[in-house]
């Protein structure tokens, strides 16, 4: 069974948000508010400092606290590749999901229901990317299923060092950033 | 050593820090403890025959508790962001969603109080439904009947109280929640709320008396609870320390130190001490500063709770 993932090189990634403004376009996604978003992290001490820049989202986790709290289970895993979904319809907007998530990846929509991240589910379904992956100019990020040890991001992840956020959180996140 | 975080997302009631519980779901969470204190205690005095006393706890608490329930139950409904879709919580039963339990135990508990309040059906509304008479008079023929309605409140009420603790500490996300102690921690305090509210409006000496016994107890217990709460945390990892930190010295410490531990258990406890052992008398003061401390704790885990996070302690 397929399990869609995204493997995003850091080293590549320039923070210009160009994924940011093609997911709020091709999402609608209200003003003020945001799917994706660009993350710039320094560690380190002074003058050894280390700075990663990431693109973040949903991290449509295997194990998805978010779907487990829902009551009325608008939140699913979807069929296809296992993406996290909200049913909008089903939804009553009681931001259990929003609190369980560690990633903060969740809102609320102006119309009263919990959004976030899909991976494009609509575009994927016709077999293009997602609209982040689609408009990257660095190419830094690869989107595909986790289980198929030919895809791009399985060689991807076998070939170069890797983490992803929080794994202490217990999620099993499907985002993974190249170091 | 620095750690930094900066970011682009300014997602409202997200940013910088989770705001997206309000005063709606404390008052739902105090008001659910107080009902549930308010169900053991009434079934246990109602299991010990004080039903035939007609003692407040028995006679007008289940009455009392049904308008309390329903207040509780419109906060959380005020709370919700598609407020017509709230039927959607009785299409389905979801075991893993706590929010899902409470759901239905809130259905099971509507019933259960309502068989309470028909052991003993006040006066001015005696008469007015013959059903429920009738079922009055069924239930006062079978005492065996009455005993396990005190044992049904009991359980129900142990149940709902216990939820109020496991619907925050199951959100895995936020480290301040993350603790086994918080359910015993809000039963304890809807006990101990339920005993201070029943010695605040009872005639009855006896009652008083006992229930400010009682309210001792609970104190003495939910002070072991915080210990408890606080020292597992802090024995925690990292981000369960900086979390409890939000409580001992950080942001919501002035309130948790002043009004949930002092002015809420240790100052109401010591009055309760000295009046129990006929020093002074009983007065409303200990019993509201129980009440009041009982829900301002729910304020501070609510808010406290959604500062935490996995990612406390890096500059954001």
């Amino acid at each position: 069974m397929a399990r869609f993932g995204m493997v995003i090189d850091t080293a590549k990634c320039v923070g210009c948000m160009d994924c940011v403004v093609a997911c709020k376009t091709e999402n609608s996604v209200p003003e003020g508010l945001n799917r994706d978003w660009i993350e710039y992290e320094v560690q380190g001490k002074y003058p050894s400092l280390h700075m990663e820049i990431r693109s973040e989202r949903c991290n449509h986790c295997s194990n998805p606290p978010c779907v487990y709290c829902c009551p009325t289970g608008a939140s699913h895993v979807h069929d296809l590749g296992g993406v996290v979904l909200v049913e909008h319809n089903v939804c009553i907007g009681c931001k259990a999901c929003i609190a369980s998530c560690p990633y903060d990846a969740r809102f609320i929509h102006p119309d009263g229901y919990a959004d976030k991240c899909t991976f494009c589910i609509h575009r994927v379904e016709k077999g293009l990317d997602p609209a982040c992956v689609s408009v990257c100019p660095t190419h830094c990020m690869s989107f595909g299923d986790l289980e198929d040890p030919n895809s791009d991001v399985t060689r991807l992840l076998e070939s170069r060092n890797h983490h992803a956020l929080i794994p202490e959180a217990g999620t099993k996140p499907c985002i993974f950033y190249l170091v | 050593m620095i750690q930094e975080l900066t970011t682009t997302r300014h997602n409202e009631l997200i940013d910088p820090t989770l705001q997206i519980w309000g005063w709606q779901i404390p008052i739902y969470l105090f008001i659910g403890g107080l009902v549930a204190g308010i169900m053991i205690i009434s079934g246990y005095l109602v299991l010990k025959g004080q039903y035939k006393k007609n003692v407040f706890s028995c006679f007008y608490l289940p009455q009392i508790s049904l308008i309390l329930l329903s207040a509780g139950m419109l906060a959380l409904f005020l709370d919700l962001e598609h407020k017509l879709s709230v039927w959607r919580l009785y299409t389905t039963f979801k075991i893993t969603s706590p929010m899902s339990w409470g759901a239905w135990i809130l259905v099971i508990i509507y019933p259960v109080l309502f068989l309470n309040t028909l052991i003993r059906i006040p006066e001015r509304f005696q008469n007015v439904i013959p059903l429920f008479d009738r079922l009055s008079a069924f239930i006062n023929k079978h005492p065996v009947l009455i005993k396990n309605i005190g044992i049904l409140n009991m359980f129900v009420g142990t149940l709902l109280g216990m939820y109020t603790g496991v619907l925050l500490s199951s959100l895995g996300a936020r480290p301040l929640w993350n603790s086994a102690m918080l359910w015993m921690l809000f039963l304890v305090s809807g006990l101990s709320s339920a005993a201070a509210f029943v010695h605040l409006i009872t005639d009855d000496a006896y009652e008083r008396e006992l229930l400010a016994k009682a309210d001792n107890a609970f104190l003495t217990l939910e002070l072991f609870a915080f210990g408890g709460f606080i020292s597992g945390l802090l024995t925690s990892t990292r981000v369960h320390i900086q979390a409890i930190r939000l409580l001992l010295d950080g942001s919501y410490a002035a309130y948790f130190w002043v009004f949930v531990i002092g002015l809420g258990v240790v100052v109401p406890l010591s009055i309760q001490l000295l009046a129990v052992n006929h020093k002074i008398k009983h007065s409303p003061v200990a019993p509201m500063l129980v009440i009041a401390g009982g829900l301002i704790l729910r304020f501070v885990i609510v808010f406290a709770g959604q500062e935490s996070h996995w990612t406390s302690g890096w500059i954001r």
